[in-house]
């Protein structure tokens, strides 16, 4: 502090938000997952490869481990069996984590407007930038990024939400509890009756 | 160039020793046989000592609300469900097409996968998308359909946009995942 009251800095020391500096780190090395399912998965590679380059964007590296990612790109139709993968991967991504719907297909069923396949998978994820398209030119993905970038630069760190583990835990285990009569049938599974009965068995033993 | 497979008399005058006159019909070189559902089994074994070692694909049509008798052939009228069994010999390349007919309420057939060890996986499909019922099959869950799904998508009554499976799963939003 200087005697007249004001900040005085040395040369070449800028001062900002800890939130905007953690933002422009989070926004400018996004891995992204690539969940792709059909021809938008092609663009998304062309996206990545040298021609159009993402690595400008500092996105380039592709990872297929959701633990490893916090950009999930879910490129082409996803149908009812797939569904349950997509959340699963879903969950497990660290937080903060965002999802772009690449294509018709995955932001509205597209043209496939059948029994088996989502009608978008913004209807049971959360999804934060949409591109249309059929597919959509590599172009078009990356104006996406960019559009996320400047989210992420907005809103990231704000609520500070992602460092609740716990709280995000136990609202994890609640939804599994919804969700496990529906997806985990042990009366039609065989293992499933195996494993209950080992583990009631454990159970029994020990008390 | 099309591919013309060698004709089949010997082997249909071999059936008709065996199992009496039974329909059949041409199309562009390609012999159709109708077998009814009481003889299949013993028919495709048969056909299999025949020589026709190879199941190329076993496949089912739903013929409900169909305009014209399928194909034109007698013994199918009225019929729902046309199975078709297409057969190969590796040998001697003659090729021939069975068709099975079956109607609700509880289509069956026997499997011939103690015949053809490829029909495990094709019975399986056809069961799942036409809930045509094979007795004698080792294995028969759903193939594609996921597993706790109770409809037979492909038959002809099952409307397009489904019964609203496709809606039936928790949402994660963000407060949540």
């Amino acid at each position: 502090m200087s005697s007249s009251g004001k900040l005085e800095l040395p040369e070449n020391v800028v001062v900002s938000r800890l939130d905007a500096l953690a933002n422009w780190c989070r926004k400018n090395s996004l891995w992204p997952m690539p969940f792709a399912t059909a021809c938008c998965g092609i663009e998304l590679m062309a996206t990545g490869a040298s021609k159009h380059d993402l690595a400008r964007f500092g996105a380039e590296v592709f990872r297929f481990s959701p633990r490893q990612c916090d950009l999930m790109i879910v490129g082409g139709r996803v149908v009812m069996k797939m569904l349950p993968v997509l959340q699963r991967i879903w969950q497990q991504m660290h937080e903060p984590k965002w999802c772009i719907s690449m294509g018709a297909c995955a932001s509205t069923g597209g043209v496939f407007d059948t029994y088996a396949v989502v009608q978008g998978v913004d209807r049971f994820i959360p999804v934060d930038m949409y591109v249309p398209g059929c597919p959509p030119r590599p172009e078009q993905l990356i104006q996406a990024i960019i559009d996320l970038q400047d989210k992420i630069q907005r809103e990231g760190t704000i609520t500070g939400r992602e460092f609740d583990t716990a709280g995000r835990q136990l609202r994890k285990r609640a939804l599994v509890e919804i969700a496990s009569p529906l997806s985990v049938d042990a009366s039609r599974n065989p293992v499933l009756q195996r494993e209950l009965a080992a583990e009631a068995e454990a159970l029994s033993g020990r008390s | 160039m099309s591919f013309t497979p060698p004709p089949v008399a010997d082997v249909l005058a071999a059936i008709a020793d065996h199992f009496g006159p039974l329909e059949t019909s041409v199309f562009r070189g390609q012999t159709r046989l109708v077998v009814p559902e009481q003889q299949s089994l013993e028919l495709l074994a048969f056909l299999k000592d025949q020589g026709f070692n190879l199941l190329v694909d076993v496949s089912c049509v739903d013929y409900l609300e169909y305009r014209d008798p399928p194909m034109q052939m007698r013994a199918c009228a009225g019929h729902r469900y046309g199975l078709i069994y297409l057969l190969c010999s590796t040998t001697t390349n003659q090729r021939l097409t069975i068709r099975v007919f079956v109607d609700d309420p509880e289509p069956t057939v026997r499997s011939v996968v103690s015949l053809w060890e490829a029909a495990n996986w094709l019975e399986r499909e056809v069961w799942d998308l036409f809930g045509i019922r094979f007795t004698g099959h080792p294995d028969l869950r759903r193939l594609v359909m996921p597993e706790e799904f109770t409809a037979h998508p492909l038959r002809k009554d099952y409307p397009l946009q489904g019964r609203g499976e496709r809606h039936n799963f928790p949402v994660i939003t963000r407060e949540n995942s």
